[in-house]
């Protein structure tokens, strides 16, 4: 981002701020500082830019990022297991946030409670909808994971990836792909390209054999796959040439292709449709708490889900936030078409399965790291 | 007069091998210095490649800019790292300094019982993988509350350091001559006046050179440091590591430059305190 | 003088025997010594050694499942696995109490998750039925409020089984609560650590244990009021189970309270319709009436337990003893192989290129030589991770060596050398950040070979090669050995490298230790991975100590 960007894109954030700087309410007994737990990358930028820089300028509040939310379940853990907690707000993934509030590491938070009603008028829960699915969680945004490809790629003469099957398609799209070093959507797209109908899936999972059918199509292309562990891989290989296609979320194809213009297109078929939000760790002291409800009745509310969409192109999860989704802060691009909530993105998609991973996760994992590792 | 010169009356064979050799040699002094050179100009890139761009060969002065130093030095995130290398480096050094040099002066006396099993306990944090090391500080510093903390990672870096500290003050005391402190004490000074007036001077390269060893060991740590330290204590190799592993972008290279810049620098003062080291000891230089 | 010819002891100036005053010397320098070494010492010991110490531990720690499920621990010790039968009422009932527990404590999934490792479906499972437990016993609870309604009230239990000093410390921290609210400010004080009444558990066994175990979850779990909430369902089949077992004399030893509220139910259980405990298990799986998860639980509720060790060599523990991991899962072998095998040639690579080197620096002036170590000594200083970004950079597809190489036209422009993310890149890399650990000690040693013997076998007769190869290279081998184990030593143990240029193929165990910290979270397994790589690591630092002496390292 140029200078130029950088302070229009300040300027855009700070005229909301001027008008809500008096709304905000006093916050008592609060810590000065929060240290909050993220991806890294463009999505955390927006997160930043969309909610901690308005914060921060109206409350002096100082935040410090770690971009550990990969392995975030492993350090609640180690931390919870001293009852010495460091971090203050973590961002997870819904399964994530499942296992940690399974086994107390989350808090368990009333969203009508703690959050600001919708725009509209709508309690939290309404607004919010199917994307709180648990106790603990305080829902984001919704993304998709799905897939990129090169354009200029010399041996495909002129063929471009139509559908989501041309990742196993080594004869007509030979090259690199990059996949994500989990079995998670991995499983589940081998299996809709071996000829699994949508609604079976679950089923052909359920069963060894299906977990093994998946692995047997995987095997296929296994020799051309990198594999990443951080959603900022795939886009970069993807810039460098590394790879001709790979899976990573929406939101970081979008600043490959609309921000960078690198010759890079994405492709909406069976991307798997997702939730991202906030956990407060269990055990927090007061002072801290009290920083960190403050910062959510803030960072949740419908003009603060809309405004980070300027900088990344996942929907908000709050249905009132959607109609004022509006354009990029830098590019003046129109962003509801680059939604993975836009209706013309969802002609074919999956809903990640939480119930179904937070069951079978386990064994799943075990399965396909040493099938990973052979 | 050195074996490596040709005599006269080499054979064509002799001198076909003794410029094969020297060949094969710089190819190999090439192998150990070009990755870490090649790194230097494409710091300068004013574009965001990690390779040469076309422009760059024809050495365009546009096509070379400080923009990814500036970027280095504008950037919160690396500038945090870079205060918190500051930071925990000199403090580790410290802790291991004090620590090591005693204890390589309590070693380095004529009766120490079990001197062997002593030194390899001291030594063992250099030999075990990083990876083993890590993992134990990391559950055992969280069982004790310093996982996260500032000084935990102190504490570990200062552990990592003092095998290096135990080396080179070992070997500075190996050459030192015992009647001198000896003289001192028959002249009425006591243990710690003899220790700072006598043996100190003495020893100093070696501790200093130590240090610098403890400094560099902190100051590129990155295993101990994911594990042990939390997003407080982030280092500038973590956030390197990060880097690498997340938002490539060629402002690593422009850090990795400056890191290049200060190994040189503490490698030119280990060298020289070296040589003043041997000088005073009396022995040949080298 | 005399006095010392006269009793045949020398003596010091101050008239104590010689040999004493010299052994207090001794002493008094041994002391000294270990002063001096002690607060190092001491530091080592607190900072690395017991870190390492407490990783040891883990790989055979086991306390979870005893933890978790105390009383199913005990209780399934005696069943026999092979039996064909699943374990009896007495089990099921201890591991309802112990699960629901585990429920409301929300330890069940990590409990599930750990027996997981060793019998997979277990995960789901536990799960599974954590979400069903709460309804075993309803029956019973359904049958005991038809009774009297006032078994579903809690101020029933409390009065039964509460100590009656608990209830005045709860009725005075009520007091203080409504005075806190009446007046519109905070209240936070926690209520009193429940304590149970004396005799109940002569009398009621069962569910004075159960009910303690109620009370002190609900505290613990956001600090409830167990006073403010009925018991679970299970609680009531304890009950159950006790009062079917209890003669009525025991009820006589009560206070006239209880017996009122048990004597009626001691007598109507016996017409109690009876809930089957097995059949309610399988209803909520099958795996239940079968003996296979029965026995994994019997086998680790043991509190220390060698199942990691025997994973992190590819065997199992099973009830039947220890048997070899199922093809698919065998992985941990073929890493340490693989492990050793990249050290290895990493190793091998590290002599070709480093031995020609030492020398050449060995041969030449001093001046020349000195300045040339310089280059072998810088990559030593620069950061490992600028390193690595350096051969990232070069290694890449589109990147610098294969830039070089299309525009040299060895390869052309569709066959670009593939150099990241395999083997290949971590042995490039790692023989580059190794190189200088085997340079400095062959150097060391081989400035130490006198020029002479060489120049005394040529002027024998001897051609250049057999000199170098009869009588140069044996003395320098010492320094072949020392640089082959530091590399070694320090190749086996490495992560970050492997991690960022060996994609899949090309990472080591401890690239494997690192996963299992921080994404499978399987501690116990990284710790008895770490553990064995350790043994390996220490048994080839005691050769080196032996063979050099670990002080005599060169550090240039």
């Amino acid at each position: 981002m140029t200078i130029r960007g950088l302070l229009s894109a300040t300027a855009l954030v700070a005229l909301p701020v001027a008008a809500m700087a008096q709304d905000l309410p006093p916050c008592e007994n609060c810590a000065d500082s929060m240290t909050v737990v993220s991806w890294g990358g463009a999505y955390q930028t927006s997160q930043i830019k969309a909610y901690a820089e308005p914060y921060a300028a109206m409350t002096g509040t100082t935040f410090t990022w770690d971009e550990s939310s990969n392995e975030a379940v492993a350090k609640l853990r180690a931390m919870n297991e001293a009852g010495n907690i460091t971090w203050d707000l973590v961002d997870v993934e819904g399964p994530d946030s499942q296992r940690l509030c399974d086994e107390g590491l989350a808090m368990e938070v009333d969203i009508d409670e703690i959050l600001a009603a919708g725009d509209d008028g709508s309690t939290p829960r309404e607004d919010f909808g199917d994307s709180a699915f648990n106790d603990c969680y305080i829902p984001q945004i919704v993304f998709s994971t799905t897939f990129g490809y090169r354009t200029n790629v010399a041996e495909w003469g002129g063929r471009t990836p139509d559908n989501l099957c041309a990742l196993f398609d080594l004869e007509n799209f030979p090259g690199k792909r990059s996949l994500e070093r989990r079995p998670k959507k991995n499983i589940e797209w081998a299996l809709l390209c071996d000829g699994v109908e949508k609604d079976d899936l679950y089923d052909v999972l359920s069963t060894p054999e299906g977990v093994e059918q998946a692995l047997a199509k995987l095997d296929t292309i296994k020799s051309e796959v990198i594999w990443w562990s951080a959603g900022a891989e795939t886009p970069q290989r993807l810039a460098d040439g590394e790879v001709v296609m790979g899976s990573t979320y929406n939101g970081r194809l979008f600043s490959v292709i609309v921000e960078q213009s690198q010759p890079v297109e994405m492709l909406w078929d069976w991307q798997v449709f997702d939730f991202d939000g906030w956990i407060i760790p269990e055990g927090l002291p007061e002072d801290r708490l009290n920083r960190v409800l403050h910062f959510l009745h803030f960072a949740t509310d419908t003009q603060r889900l809309a405004d980070q969409a300027k900088f990344i192109s996942y929907g908000p999860a709050r249905a009132s936030s959607q109609p004022l989704v509006s354009t990029h802060a830098d590019l003046g691009v129109e962003m509801a078409p680059h939604m993975p909530t836009n209706p013309e993105n969802q002609k074919n998609y999956l809903v990640n399965n939480i119930e179904w991973w937070a069951d079978n996760q386990d064994d799943v994992e075990a399965r396909f790291q040493a099938w990973l590792a052979q | 007069m050195s074996q490596m010169d040709l005599p006269p009356y080499a054979t064509p064979g002799q001198r076909l091998w003794h410029y094969t050799f020297k060949l094969i040699c710089g190819l190999i002094f090439f192998f150990l210095i070009a990755p870490i050179l090649v790194i230097i100009p494409l710091s300068f890139n004013a574009l965001d490649f990690f390779t040469f761009t076309p422009g760059m060969l024809a050495f365009d002065p546009e096509a070379y800019s400080l923009k990814h130093y500036r970027d280095f030095f504008n950037s919160p995130d690396w500038q945090q790292a870079l205060a918190n290398s500051i930071r925990i480096a000199p403090s580790a050094t410290i802790l291991s300094v004090v620590l090591g040099t005693l204890a390589a002066v309590g070693l380095s006396q004529d009766h120490v019982p079990f001197r062997r099993t002593i030194m390899a306990i001291l030594i063992s944090p250099m030999i075990v993988p990083l990876i083993i090391s890590a993992a134990g500080m990391y559950f055992f510093y969280a069982r004790i509350g310093l996982q996260g903390t500032y000084l935990g990672v102190v504490l570990a870096h200062a552990a990592l350091g003092i095998p290096f500290v135990i080396i080179t003050v070992t070997a500075t005391l190996v050459g030192f001559d015992r009647s001198l402190t000896r003289a001192s004490a028959s002249l009425g000074a006591g243990p710690l006046r003899t220790f700072f007036k006598v043996q100190m001077p003495l020893i100093l390269p070696g501790v200093i050179s130590g240090g610098l060893f403890a400094f560099i060991t902190s100051f590129d740590e990155v295993v101990v440091v994911l594990f042990v330290g939390s997003a407080n204590q982030k280092t500038l190799p973590w956030q390197m590591f990060i880097g690498l592993r997340e938002q490539i972008s060629p402002t690593i290279l422009a850090v990795a430059t400056v890191l290049v810049a200060v190994s040189i620098l503490l490698l030119t003062a280990v060298e020289l305190l070296r040589r003043r080291s041997e000088r005073l000891r009396g022995l040949s230089p080298g | 003088m005399t006095e010392a010819t006269r009793t045949g002891q020398m003596l010091a100036a101050d008239g104590t025997p010689l040999k004493r005053s010299l052994q207090r010397a001794l002493r008094a320098q041994k002391l000294r010594a270990l002063m001096l070494i002690a607060p190092l010492l001491l530091f080592i010991m607190v900072t690395f050694v017991a870190p390492i110490a407490d990783m040891l531990f883990r790989s055979v720690e086991n306390q979870i499942v005893s933890d978790t499920l105390p009383r199913t621990a005990q209780a399934i010790r005696d069943w026999d696995h092979n039996s064909g039968e699943p374990p009896s009422d007495d089990v099921l009932a201890a591991f309802t109490i112990d699960m629901i527990a585990a429920v409301e404590r929300k330890q069940h999934t990590r409990l599930g998750t750990r027996l997981n490792y060793e019998q997979n479906g277990l995960s789901s499972l536990f799960r599974k039925t954590g979400r069903g437990v709460g309804d075993i016993g309803e029956t019973y609870r359904d049958q005991f409020a038809a009774l009297d309604p006032a078994w579903t009230d809690p101020g029933t239990w409390i009065a039964l089984f509460a100590d009656p000093s608990w209830q005045a410390d709860h009725d005075a921290w009520e007091a203080a609560r409504t005075a806190a609210r009446s007046a519109g400010r905070p209240f936070a004080e926690p209520v009193p650590p429940f304590r149970l009444k004396d005799g109940m558990a002569g009398v009621l066994p069962e569910t004075a244990d159960a009910y303690l175990d109620f009370a002190r979850a609900v505290q613990g779990n956001r600090n409830g009021d167990p006073a403010a909430r009925a018991p679970w369902p299970p609680v009531y089949l304890a009950l159950y189970r006790d009062l079917t077992a209890v003669g009525v004399g025991r009820i006589a030893t009560l206070d006239e309270a209880a017996q009122a509220l048990l004597d009626p139910a001691h007598y109507a259980v016996r017409g109690f319709e009876r809930a089957d405990l097995a059949a309610l298990y399988a209803g909520i799986d099958r795996a239940w009436s079968q003996t296979t998860v029965w026995a994994t639980i019997q086998t680790f509720s043991a509190r220390y337990t060698p199942g990691y060790f025997l994973t992190a060599v590819d065997l199992k523990q099973t009830p039947d003893g220890i048997t070899s991991q199922p093809a698919d899962q065998k992985i941990y072998i073929m890493l340490f192989e693989r492990t050793l095998v990249m050290s290895l040639t990493i190793m091998g690579a590290c002599v070709l290129l480093g031995y020609p080197i030492a020398f050449l620096l060995a041969n030449l002036p001093m001046r020349t030589s000195n300045l040339l170590l310089i280059l072998v000594l810088l990559p030593f200083w620069t950061s490992l991770l600028v390193r690595t970004s350096a051969w990232k950079v070069l290694l890449q597809q589109q990147g610098v060596i294969n830039d070089i190489l299309v525009w040299i036209g060895i390869v052309d422009n569709a066959g670009r050398l593939i150099l990241i993310n395999n083997q290949t890149g971590t042995i490039i890399a790692m023989t580059h950040i190794l190189l200088p650990f085997m340079i400095l000690p062959l150097y060391s040693v081989m400035k130490t070979i006198p020029p002479s013997y060489v120049r005394a076998a040529k002027s024998l007769g001897a051609t250049n090669w057999t000199a170098f190869w009869r009588v140069y290279f044996p003395q320098s081998v010492p320094g072949i050995g020392a640089g082959c184990i530091l590399v070694f030593i320090l190749a086996i143990g490495y992560y970050i490298t492997p991690e960022l240029v060996g994609g899949t193929s090309g990472t080591f165990i401890s690239n494997r230790i690192a996963y299992h910290i921080s994404s499978s979270l399987n501690w116990g397994l990284a710790a008895a991975l770490g553990t064995i790589l350790l043994g390996v690591v220490l048994a080839l630092y005691w050769t080196y100590d032996r063979l050099v002496g670990i002080d005599k390292v060169n550090l240039g």
